[in-house]
């Protein structure tokens, strides 16, 4: 396991190194003055441009001036928004988190959706219900989620009302940010109005979790049909046939386990492609994550943002992808001696 | 079995917990209004401004003036100045405070005094006063006061005791107290701007605001939402509702979806009217904005210095069908240069007639029978009044057509553009203005007269009878004189057509069916102190009768 991790720290390691160097030269690569796209003073005066063009050792060679940003971004320094002027390091926190929030719920909806449709669909392998259920996940996949958050939004705001169609929470209710999370945030303020603002949460979250969930729920009932009739076929399971063990004690004491393991892996792959889709959607239903951010930050052109807004994001998705591989292999020894990265 | 009482326990928790929720919303709901804007303010003082979206979320939310408009806004009325007094020469206009008028008390001041004459000489000299330790935060940059040359006007402000203040001016002028009662004109507190020097953070003044009006700001996030609480001790009656949240939503089909899925209780420019005029809970309000677009003529350049011809031309366009195609119907047909929204409107005015047979034998009477060629000038950028400047001189040209005149069409967003045309290099051209203050001399002196010419008219029209009944109206004060005078003066401009107005924008506004009370006013930004919210369902009737109580109290 020593081995593993530092495998995996040292493939971190090296990654950053690149991800930074992109970012970095980022700055040089959009138009206008580079110091001005790192640090974002737009409106520096020019006795505060001379500070910047020291902080950030714009009269040493480009080596030196890398090392002047790696040490800016690891004291927590972004920049500011050329748009707003606000710190991109403390806006990022909300907007990260909100997006985690939506990530996670709509990856949950994806699981308990998917995995279990693919099970049944597995048992029932080459059977009508088989055939219903991969029919249904290849539309799932095929809707694009732009066209899908529409439709929801006219079918079940508009048309129906049932459900809000904008925003994290309803504006009425105020709630003090603390944790960034904000179901967190909810239960631990002193809002006589909490459990009012938590269900109205709720019903703010369900409509663009659940079109984020579609296409990942239908990679997960393909990708969980796959491993369950793989596992079914292996000579364990006919052993445990034979030993007289029933259906269902096969498939749930058996089977499933060893099929779930198997997923984990895949459930941190999906979720970049998650992470895609929640930016689309967060667009589409005003959600105050850093995937809408981006994209408003790229229409005006706000060029610190964009550059750390990308450092952040694929930096979250390569931790992400990093942990599950560590779950991974904490349940499963066998995945430890792999010597490749992927 | 277990599954079983497992299920029903669930779901019996379920409904408990929805209809609580339900019940709850509505009491936080019932008594807060969500306004779905369309733009962050860019400040949250009104002084510094011209904007819309900054006045609409500053001037009547947050703050009081002086004066105020009173009912179809031919009067002054007092607002935290409860009587004045003008002195003879028109040049010491003297103010009696309020005396109960308290600030906001918000998480960043806590007021120890009510307003007082110091209030009111820090709100004005820092407008005044190069030297004020304020008048600098924020640029120096204050529009209105500039535009109205302010500080021409006024020459110092005199504190005579704790509830008194004399403005001096340095000539009378009519439009003095007009410009007072304008949402630029608002207080500000001069105890909260000496704790700010105490704490080196002046800049905050702009930011986070301090004032007397009916809500105090709570929390602003730029782009996102600015959320308002009732100010308690409002010198009137308190706000209906006690909370107000102005959700900030750029897109228009965002408002629309909001305002739909009933999100947002009242939305500003409201697009597709036709699908929330078919929503039984909702509806729009429209007003008439004191502006007007109009097509110009250069009367000192051929064949426009004929008055046959501008009436021939003003004859053969079809205004309805710019209406329709320019504005899609969403303005006011504009008979006269003066809105019906402005008291001085003259009700008998009629219709231009259109008719392409009377513009024929009216050019031929002027020896144009063969028609001619002429340009028409037009700068190609969205304006209030006019939403598409270059489609409507297209539209025109097509008129004119018809009457054998070709249309050339000269277009150029350049600055230059409008200095060519002040200094009339153009035949004709297409333009538009709109009212500094809400009194009607806005439409007449300033753009019309013989002295405007150089200035704001670029039509250089000169009548001396229209100038002489224009000025006898600013020497009365009776208001039936002044509206006979105007009436006059549409009179003159219908008969001479130095222009021929075309239109009034319209500003308007979506809102749930349960939201009562007056949000659009004619003179300026929207005010949410009268509004009222129903709960959907039963409480209408009842909720009604205090609000018309209340607001018969706040006219008082």
């Amino acid at each position: 396991m020593l081995v593993f991790t530092l495998r995996r720290l040292s493939l971190f390691f090296f990654t950053m190194l690149i991800l930074t160097l992109v970012s970095f030269s980022l700055s040089y690569l959009f138009p206008g003055n580079a110091v001005i796209n790192l640090s974002g003073e737009v409106n520096a005066s020019a006795s505060r441009l001379q500070e910047l063009n020291v902080a950030y050792q714009m009269d040493n060679n480009v080596f030196w001036q890398y090392i002047a940003y790696l040490q800016h971004i690891f004291s927590g320094d972004l920049g500011l928004s050329m748009a707003s002027q606000t710190i991109i390091s403390t806006e990022m926190v909300s907007l990260l988190s909100a997006t985690i929030e939506l990530s996670l719920v709509a990856l949950s909806i994806a699981m308990f959706v998917g995995i279990p449709l693919g099970f049944i669909s597995a048992v029932k392998h080459n059977k009508p219900t088989d055939n219903a259920i991969l029919s249904m996940s290849m539309l799932g996949d095929s809707i694009p989620v732009f066209w899908l958050g529409l439709l929801a939004i006219l079918t079940f705001s508009i048309n129906l009302g049932w459900l809000p169609s904008a925003g994290q929470m309803s504006l009425l209710f105020e709630i003090k940010l603390v944790t960034g999370i904000q179901f967190i945030d909810i239960l631990i303020s002193e809002n006589p109005y909490k459990w009012q603002a938590f269900w109205d949460a709720v019903a703010h979250i369900i409509l663009p979790a659940c079109v984020i969930a579609v296409a990942p729920a239908s990679i997960f009932i393909r990708l969980a049909r796959t491993s369950m009739i793989e596992v079914l076929e292996t000579s364990y399971i006919r052993a445990a046939k034979a030993k007289g063990l029933n259906f269902k004690q096969i498939i749930f004491r058996h089977a499933i386990r060893n099929a779930l393991i198997k997923m984990i892996r895949h459930v941190g792959l999906q979720f970049s492609n998650l992470i895609t889709l929640a930016m689309v959607t967060e667009v589409i239903f005003s959600w105050p994550g850093i995937g809408r951010w981006l994209i408003a930050s790229i229409a005006q052109r706000d060029y610190t943002a964009i550059q750390s807004g990308l450092l952040v994001l694929s930096c979250f998705i390569f931790i992400v992808h990093i942990l599950t591989d560590f779950i991974y292999a904490a349940l499963n020894p066998l995945a430890r001696g792999k010597k490749h990265g992927s | 079995m277990k599954k079983l009482i497992l299920n029903v326990t669930v779901l019996i928790s379920l409904v408990f917990l929805s209809s609580c929720y339900d019940e709850k919303l509505l009491s936080l709901n019932e008594h807060s209004i969500v306004y779905c804007s369309e733009s962050s303010p860019e400040t949250f003082n009104p002084q510094l401004t011209l904007s819309t979206t900054a006045i609409d979320a500053t001037s009547n939310q947050l703050y009081d003036k002086l004066l105020a408009y009173q009912g179809d806004g031919s009067t002054l009325g007092s607002s935290l100045a409860k009587s004045w007094h003008v002195s003879r020469d028109g040049k010491k206009v003297t103010f009696y405070l309020r005396k109960n008028v308290a600030f906001h008390q918000t998480a960043y001041f806590t007021p120890s005094r009510l307003l007082t004459a110091d209030d009111v000489m820090f709100s004005f000299n820092r407008i005044l006063d190069i030297n004020h330790p304020f008048h600098n935060v924020s640029g120096s940059n204050y529009p209105f006061f500039q535009n109205t040359s302010f500080n021409n006007l006024v020459k110092k402000i005199e504190k005579i005791n704790d509830h008194t203040v004399r403005f001096h001016l340095a000539y009378a002028d009519n439009f003095f107290l007009a410009n007072l009662a304008t949402d630029f004109a608002v207080i500000l507190s001069a105890e909260y701007g000496k704790q700010l020097t105490k704490h080196h953070a002046k800049h905050d003044i702009d930011i986070y605001p301090i004032g007397t009006g009916p809500f105090k700001l709570k929390e602003y996030r730029v782009g996102s939402f600015i959320r308002y609480y009732r100010h308690e001790k409002y010198w009137q009656q308190p706000a209906q509702i006690e909370q107000l949240v102005f959700d900030i939503t750029s897109s228009n089909t965002g408002r629309l979806t909001k305002l739909l899925a009933k999100e947002c209780d009242i939305s500003s420019n409201p697009i597709a009217h036709e699908i929330i005029h078919q929503r039984d809970d909702l509806t729009i309000d429209s007003l008439t904005e004191l502006d007007v677009s109009y097509f110009g003529f250069n009367v000192t350049k051929a064949p426009f210095d004929n008055k046959l011809v501008r009436q021939a031309i003003s004859y053969a366009i079809n205004k309805k069908a710019l209406l329709e195609t320019v504005y899609q119907n969403k303005a006011e047909l504009a008979n006269a240069i003066l809105p019906s929204t402005s008291w001085a409107y003259d009700k008998k005015i009629t219709a231009q007639v259109f008719s392409v047979d009377k513009a024929k034998e009216l050019l031929s009477k002027a020896g144009y029978g063969d028609g001619f060629t002429m340009e028409l000038w037009v700068i190609p950028k969205q304006e209030t009044y006019n939403p598409d400047p270059l489609t409507m001189a297209k539209l025109i040209q097509a008129d004119l057509k018809k009457i054998n005149i070709k249309v050339i069409i000269v277009s150029d967003k350049g600055d230059t553009f409008l200095h060519r045309l002040s200094a009339g290099e153009q035949q004709s051209f297409l333009l538009g203005w709109s009212a500094e203050h809400s009194d009607p001399d806005a439409f007449f002196t300033p753009r019309l007269s013989c002295t405007s010419t150089n200035n704001h008219s670029r039509t250089f029209w000169c009548n001396a009878e229209y100038d002489n009944i224009i000025e006898k109206s600013l020497q009365t004060t009776n208001i039936n004189q002044r509206k006979k005078y105007y009436a006059k003066a549409m009179a003159i401009v219908e008969q001479e057509v130095p222009l021929i107005p075309i239109a009034h924008s319209k500003r308007y506004l979506a809102r749930g069916k349960n939201v009562k009370g007056k949000v659009l006013s004619p003179f300026g930004g929207i005010s949410f102190y009268r509004v009222v919210k129903n709960s959907d369902n039963g409480k209408v009737l009842h909720e009604n009768k205090s609000t018309d109580t209340v607001n018969e109290k706040g006219k008082k």
